[in-house]
């Protein structure tokens, strides 16, 4: 069932546009992750659903009911913020209460909800402490414990990992994953990793100037990616993409020539390409292989060899100047400056057309 | 500083501190001191000292014009500060925005605190003056005697605490705009997702914000309207009949009236502790309720 409904939303600051028409349904139960980059518009998207913004037009519907003329605290959701903003004068147990009683819940309820949440959070015995006492790591909780007793229909967390250190920020990961278990509501999270996204999120809304520019779950993103900036943005090390030209031929699958000559044979359908343009072949590290020199689909001198432990990046420098990376082994032998050949696993290579669309292998029939 | 540099170190922190040292006590210090060593002598502006021990502050204790003096400045500290305060605090919050219109009238709530008193004075007598005063000309076109505001002994007190009043709104309202300032505007976001009512993000949330805000500007305004002097001595000459005489003008028409130097330096020592006592007390008052929080 369709929860969350954003209907040709556009927002502009002044003359600037940050929203063009932004389209998007939601299940009921779905985590959603907004990624992008900074300024893609991610917080300002949420900002509207939450009522803390208004968009200069389009619609919000939440259970088939418009909520974007609605007063935020009356549209049933709730939202962590980016610095908690927790309020500093009152205690974590008031905190949470002051929602609850704004919302007239009787006393009663409103201490079982504030003592459920403070044993799944394990801030009970935080409950009379103000957030000025408290760690990041603990205020975050409380941010995230207050959203939980209000018991909305959609959670909105804007990018709420990014103010804890790296070994917190992978505990709550985890935490988050197994929280959204347990409540029955929709999940929006702002940010901009990529991992987050990939591992918390049903679906990735990938946002970037100004529109959504993809709209799928994570290895879907990660294996099709709809367009150019998509499959650059998504993937670390980034995919490669070098200059292309579509060789005439009959077969059903397109193959490609290089800037520097060599040719790659692709399992992208031919039918759906245009017959002549520029094209672009994306490559992601571990479809490109080193291998000894004048073996491999074609040569390429080593800019930079990076060991990863498990894997080894290698950088490199085709004749016509243009970079690929590639992976090798953990306990590769190549060395900065080695002329190499690189092999081409031409059935996982991605095709990208002269406006950015993408063009991707034919699912393995 | 780390301590190896010892002794060298230590002069060289003396030499940055020393000119402020040097001001500090020639210009408060030494006069404080000097006060107190007056205030047991009789002494007159010709250099004239004997020492009289504690009778100048028995004098004090038995002189009906003091005592009237004393208490007109508490009934104008009283007049002025609570009001102050709360309308100050209430421009700062309606100009505590980002608009135009907002700007300029942060400049010119700010603009009367930089005129000098005499200004202020001259602008409230052509107010208040009976016989052609703004206020005189109203009352005359609504069909009512001009009020006497500035000879009638029940009118001079709330026509100075007025006076006072707009003259000193500019600093406090500084003051709240720099702590309303401070306060994170998203938790005003939150506080509207937990359907907090205008009333109650006041209460809940932008006063408590603004706590130390209020202390600070209650104990600055009490400290300063204790030593009200300029608006009495011009509006009213402390009249009628000592009627709106505060302390500091019985301390200047002692001391530069009737030349009695001991006296009024008694006067001013009196007039010190009860500074200081009364702020101490607002600050014990204050941060003892913090520590029970
Ligand atoms: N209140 C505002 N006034 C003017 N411009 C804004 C405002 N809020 C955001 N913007 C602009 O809108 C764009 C999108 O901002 P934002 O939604 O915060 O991006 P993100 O969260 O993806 O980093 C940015 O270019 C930002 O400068
Ligand atoms: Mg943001």
């Amino acid at each position: 069932m369709l929860s969350l409904e954003l209907d040709r939303i556009r927002k502009a600051y002044g003359d600037t546009l940050v929203l063009d028409d932004v389209s998007l349904g939601m299940d009921a139960r779905e985590f959603i992750a907004f990624l992008g980059p900074s300024g893609s518009g991610k917080s300002t998207l949420l900002r509207i659903i939450a009522g803390l913004e208004t968009a200069d037009s389009g619609e919000v519907r939440l259970d088939g009911q418009r909520i974007d003329h609605l007063h935020p605290g009356d549209r049933n959701v709730a939202m962590v913020f980016q610095h908690y903003a927790l309020y500093p004068h009152m205690t974590v147990r008031e905190n949470m209460a002051f929602g609850l009683r704004n919302a007239r819940v009787p006393k009663g309820e409103i201490d079982e909800r504030i003592a459920q949440a403070a044993k799944v959070l394990e801030i009970e015995d935080q409950l009379d402490k103000k957030p000025g006492q408290m760690s990041g790591g603990q205020r975050q909780r409380v941010a995230i414990g207050r959203a939980i007793v209000k018991q909305p229909r959609l959670f909105l967390l804007d990018e709420p990992l990014s103010n804890l250190d790296a070994a917190l920020r992978t505990r709550t990961r985890v935490e988050l994953a197994q929280l959204r278990q347990r409540v029955d509501a929709g999940v929006i999270m702002v940010t901009h990793d990529q991992a987050e996204a990939m591992t918390l999120a049903d679906r990735i809304v990938i946002m970037n100037d100004r529109r959504i520019q993809q709209i799928g779950a994570p290895m879907e993103i990660y294996t099709r990616p709809a367009n150019a900036f998509v499959a650059g943005f998504v993937g670390s090390p980034a995919m490669t993409l070098v200059k292309a030209a579509l060789e005439p031929g009959e077969g059903p699958f397109a193959r490609v020539r290089l800037g520097d000559g060599a040719q790659v044979e692709t399992r992208v359908s031919r039918a759906g390409l245009p017959v002549d343009g520029p094209l672009r072949l994306g490559l992601r590290p571990e479809s490109v292989r080193p291998a000894a020199a004048g073996t491999g689909t074609t040569e390429a001198e080593v800019l930079l060899v990076e060991r990863l432990g498990d894997r080894t990046l290698v950088y490199a420098r085709l004749a016509n100047g243009e970079e690929v990376t590639a992976q090798d082994e953990g306990n590769s032998r190549i060395r900065m400056g080695d002329r190499i050949g690189l092999a081409v696993d031409g059935k996982a290579a991605h095709l990208f057309d002269a406006d950015g669309t993408g063009h991707h292998a034919e699912a393995a029939a | 500083m780390t301590r190896s540099r010892g002794k060298a170190g230590h002069l060289s922190g003396y030499a940055f501190a020393g000119p402020f040292l040097l001001l500090y006590a020639t210009i408060l210090v030494y006069p404080l001191l000097l006060g107190i060593w007056l205030s047991f002598q009789r002494a007159d502006l010709f250099g004239a000292r004997t020492w009289v021990g504690f009778d100048n502050y028995a004098r004090l204790l038995t002189d009906p014009t003091f005592h009237q003096s004393v208490l007109n400045t508490f009934v104008l500290a009283l007049l002025i500060v609570p009001p102050l305060t709360v309308i100050a605090l209430l421009l700062a919050l309606a100009l505590n925005r980002a608009t135009r219109t907002a700007a300029v009238f942060r400049g010119i709530f700010f603009s009367s605190s930089v005129l000098s008193v005499t200004i202020v004075t001259l602008i409230w007598r052509f107010i208040l003056t009976p016989d052609a005063g703004l206020v005189a000309e109203i009352s005359q076109v609504l069909g009512r005697e001009p009020l006497p505001f500035l000879s009638h002994p029940d009118l001079t007190i709330p026509s100075l605490a007025i006076t006072t009043i707009w003259w000193s709104l500019g600093f406090p309202i500084m003051l709240f705009l720099a702590g309303l300032q401070q306060v994170p505007p998203d938790i005003y976001e939150a506080a509207a997702l937990d359907r907090s009512s205008r009333w109650s993000t006041f209460w809940r949330i932008t006063l408590p914000s603004l706590r130390r805000t209020l202390v600070l500007v209650i104990m600055l305004q009490t400290a300063a309207q204790l030593q009200l002097f300029g608006q009495a001595q011009l509006l009213t000459a402390g009249g009628p009949s000592g009627a709106s005489r505060t302390m500091v003008l019985f301390i200047y028409e002692v001391v530069f009236g009737r030349w009695d130097l001991g006296y009024g330096a008694a006067a001013a020592e009196i007039l010190f502790l009860l500074v200081l006592g009364i702020t101490l007390a607002q600050y014990w008052a204050i941060t003892r309720r913090e520590a029970e929080r």
